[in-house]
């Protein structure tokens, strides 16, 4: 283990060296090291002064930790930096293909990369950290308590890896640091939401919550490592022209993927849709399982959250359906456009969010809706309705639509577990292109049209059967 | 050593490297020359493991470019078109460094890297930064780190590009010993005087095909046609052309002299410098016409829907 490690430690010592000798790396984590808690212990002086002067000294409270995160996070955006200069930068000087040329492994230049990247300017966030606390201690301010200490600390410590992580993956995609730093907006700015994120939850004081923001940029980081790793391959670093935008190759490669060889229409039904829906088997059931815990989690939130509905009201739901018939008259097309859109920009969304998080985050629209659901259920039971009657109102069109949606976040899932696989023969591109056309050919084989026939049922069909059963 | 079968590679829809065939025993030198984008640096990264062949197969020094990749890249020393040194080091760091990535210890990479330093003429500049380099300083160090790990096969992509031509011997030279030790040596180049110089074998790529390849008489033999000689006359032949015996075909002429190709010329001079003579035309001189490699490739490269051919 020691001797495989051994050639990653050979690249941390000379990149670590090398950042230390270019003053334009030392002078700002000096700075970000030793001045700027300084100044920011300055400013929680000034904060709790003018705050106690109102009596809103909760305000103060909250900035001081705060400003330990501020001060955290300052050094370690300079791993971001450092991360493209360190990858692409070498490729850009051509320094990269002797590195190549060694026996090194690919994952043993990407470890000894991500390292010597993360490691200094995270030395300095923890370093800047225990100045401002120190200052803190100096001024007889008092500490943020220990348990928010730690979060900042492993909040800290999981968005520098994440950074670097997120640094290779576009490095892949430049192969000049110029191209790369326009590329890296595509961390800078989720990290910069990241930040506002965790600045409110701070604020908030909810503790819990923080927790589950360092779980979930956790598990970003991990999939980001696995991603690079997985994309980190000399054919990838090397081979191919990849700052020039190629619309018509990926164009080409993209229908390619869709049409999967078809010859006509009822070949690509018979022949690729097939294929690929085989392969959505495992997602579609882990996405199922999913939904499924949504739905339980929602109907278990009602004791968290109850909720009655008056008993009059459900009386005159019979009455609510009947003026929803008349805004929803049958054959009225604009009901039905209505929700299909509704349904279908939602599954988008998860699309985008999915891409951008491989994934993770595609399955959200589909668990919360489904928890949603849950809960709805719950409340509604809960204040006297049968479940035929829930049934009735729920499963004509649910049959429909719920396993479209399964199926199309399970696209979804499937384009972030393929991302994050080695594709030695394949670029991060191709792959993206592929995965895209794998999600087009579920939404336009199966989902787009299921979806449709589901916003018919719901605007025609459903609220007939709830009527009816309603005893309308 | 270097043996390649069929060696092709793909970028997306481009043919990079076309069904590329050669073999290159132990000790000998393989010159590969094409234009720029010809293919030769694909060649040599698909040989180094860098790229995986789209097809065909390769083997470095007894490994399998594609199943033994770690193998072939610690056995193989590899001088690359961008030397891309680290500006921020000096050479004894730069080389040690190289030196532990190929598993040597500090002391025996330094100890590896003095005599290196010494032949290229860098031992003064040792503790230099790299970044004062100058492009022909950098190309020697880049020379010595390929050679540090003391590899049987060696891939050299223009070695003297960047050189005076006093570094450009010493490289030379220094390539000539490492082929009388043993080493097999693929050479990129453009400089065709230098691949005359020290080619065993000759390959042309074009397209990324292989042209022509073979010993580099053979090549010549095979594209400018049999050797070509040129005879002196001490008179004037006022326009007679004299009578030639058979084997000799005539190519130019001018006043006092006579150039012509001959298949045999160990059988066919002699008769020619005797009829010469019976027909009282006095010979100064016979001497066999200079054929550069240059004259070869220009002419391989004209002819580029030519078959291939290993000559």
């Amino acid at each position: 283990m020691f001797d495989a490690l051994r050639p990653a430690w050979v690249i941390v010592r000379r990149e670590v060296r090398d950042q230390f000798r270019d003053w334009r790396i030392i002078f700002p984590i000096i700075g970000l090291t030793l001045v700027f808690p300084f100044i920011m212990n300055w400013t929680a002086q000034q904060m709790l002064d003018f705050t106690r002067e109102y009596g809103a000294t909760i305000i103060a409270d909250r900035m001081v930790p705060f400003l330990l995160m501020v001060v955290g996070f300052f050094p370690i955006s300079v791993s971001l930096v450092i991360a493209l200069e360190s990858f692409v930068g070498e490729k850009e000087r051509g320094s990269i293909e002797p590195l190549l040329n060694t026996p090194l492994k690919d994952w043993q230049l990407y470890l000894g990369k991500l390292v010597s990247s993360t490691v200094p300017p995270l030395v300095s966030s923890y370093l800047g950290m225990l100045v401002y606390l120190s200052g803190l201690m100096i001024k007889h301010i008092e500490l943020p308590g220990a348990e928010v200490m730690v979060q900042i600390f492993l909040l800290t410590t999981v968005q520098a890896v994440m950074m670097v992580s997120g640094a290779v993956v576009v490095s892949t995609q430049a192969t000049s640091v110029r191209a790369a730093n326009l590329l890296s907006s595509f961390i800078v700015i989720p990290v910069a939401f990241l930040i506002q994120w965790e600045a409110l939850v701070m604020f908030w004081g909810n503790q819990g919550t923080l927790w589950w923001v360092v779980a979930g940029v956790l598990v970003l980081t991990v999939l980001l490592v696995r991603v690079g790793l997985a994309h980190f391959h000399r054919e990838e670093l090397l081979g191919r022209e990849i700052d020039v935008l190629k619309l018509r190759w990926a164009w080409g490669n993209f229908s390619k993927a869709f049409n999967g060889g078809a010859r006509n229409v009822w070949d690509w039904y018979r022949n690729v849709l097939p294929a690929t829906l085989r392969r959505l088997a495992l997602p579609c059931a882990f996405v199922a399982l999913m939904a499924g815990a949504g739905l339980l989690i929602g109907t278990t939130l009602v004791r968290d959250y109850p909720f009655l509905i008056d008993g009059g009201k459900l009386k005159d739901a019979g009455t609510s359906l009947k003026k929803l018939l008349d805004v929803w008259p049958l054959f009225r097309v604009e009901s039905v456009t209505m929700i299909w859109w509704q349904n279908l920009r939602v599954l988008i969304l998860g699309m985008v969010i999915g891409v951008f998080s491989f994934g993770v985050l595609g399955v959200l629209p589909l668990i919360a809706t489904m928890s949603v659901t849950g809960y709805l259920v719950g409340v509604l039971t809960n204040s006297g309705l049968s479940l035929a009657l829930l049934a009735a109102l729920l499963l004509p069109h649910g049959l429909f639509e719920i396993p479209a949606a399964i199926l199309a976040t399970a696209a979804v899932l499937e384009a972030g577990a393929i991302l994050a696989t080695p594709t030695p023969t394949r670029t991060i591109s191709e792959v993206l292109l592929a995965t895209l056309a794998d999600w087009a050919k579920v939404m336009v084989g199966i989902v787009i049209p299921v979806l449709l026939l589901a916003a018919f049922v719901e605007a025609w069909v459903t609220p007939r059967i709830a009527l009816w059963a309603f005893g309308g | 050593m270097i043996e390649a079968n069929s060696l092709t590679k793909y970028f997306d829809d481009f043919l990079a490297v076309d069904r590329v065939t050669f073999s290159v025993p132990q000790g000998n030198v393989l010159v590969l020359l094409g234009k720029n984008g010809a293919g030769k640096t694909t060649t040599v990264r698909m040989l180094t493991s860098i790229l995986r062949p789209s097809s065909g197969s390769a083997w470095v020094a007894g490994y399998d470019v594609v199943k033994q990749a770690d193998q072939v890249r610690a056995s193989v020393g590899v001088l690359t078109e961008h030397h891309g040194l680290y500006g921020r080091m000096n050479a004894e760091e730069y080389l040690v460094f190289f030196g532990n990535l190929y598993g040597l210890r500090r002391q025996d990479a330094l100890r590896r890297a003095a005599p290196l330093l010494e032949l290229f003429g860098l031992a003064e500049a040792a503790r230099k930064r790299l970044g004062e380099y100058s492009k022909g300083m950098r190309q020697k160090l880049a020379l010595a780190r390929a050679l540090l790990h003391d590899p049987p096969v060696l891939l050299l992509d223009e070695p003297t590009s960047a050189m005076d031509p006093e570094s450009a011997r010493t490289v030379r030279d220094a390539i000539n010993r490492l082929r009388g030790q043993g080493r097999t040596i693929l050479l990129c180049t453009h400089n065709l005087a230098e691949g005359e110089e020290l080619a065993d074998q000759v390959a042309i790529i074009q397209a990324g095909k292989i042209l022509i390849h073979g010993e580099l008489e053979s090549v010549r033999r095979s594209l400018l046609g049999p050797p070509e000689f040129e005879v002196r006359l001490a008179q004037p032949v006022n326009g007679l052309v004299p009578s030639l015996p058979a084997g000799v075909e005539l190519r130019e002429r001018g006043d006092r002299w006579l150039r012509f190709q001959v298949d045999r010329p160990d059988l066919v001079n002699p008769a020619l410098l005797r009829a010469l003579l019976d027909q009282q035309m006095e010979v100064v001189s016979l001497q066999e016409v200079p054929r550069s490699l240059e004259r070869a490739f220009l002419e391989a490269v004209r002819n580029t829907g030519a078959e291939v051919q290993h000559v």
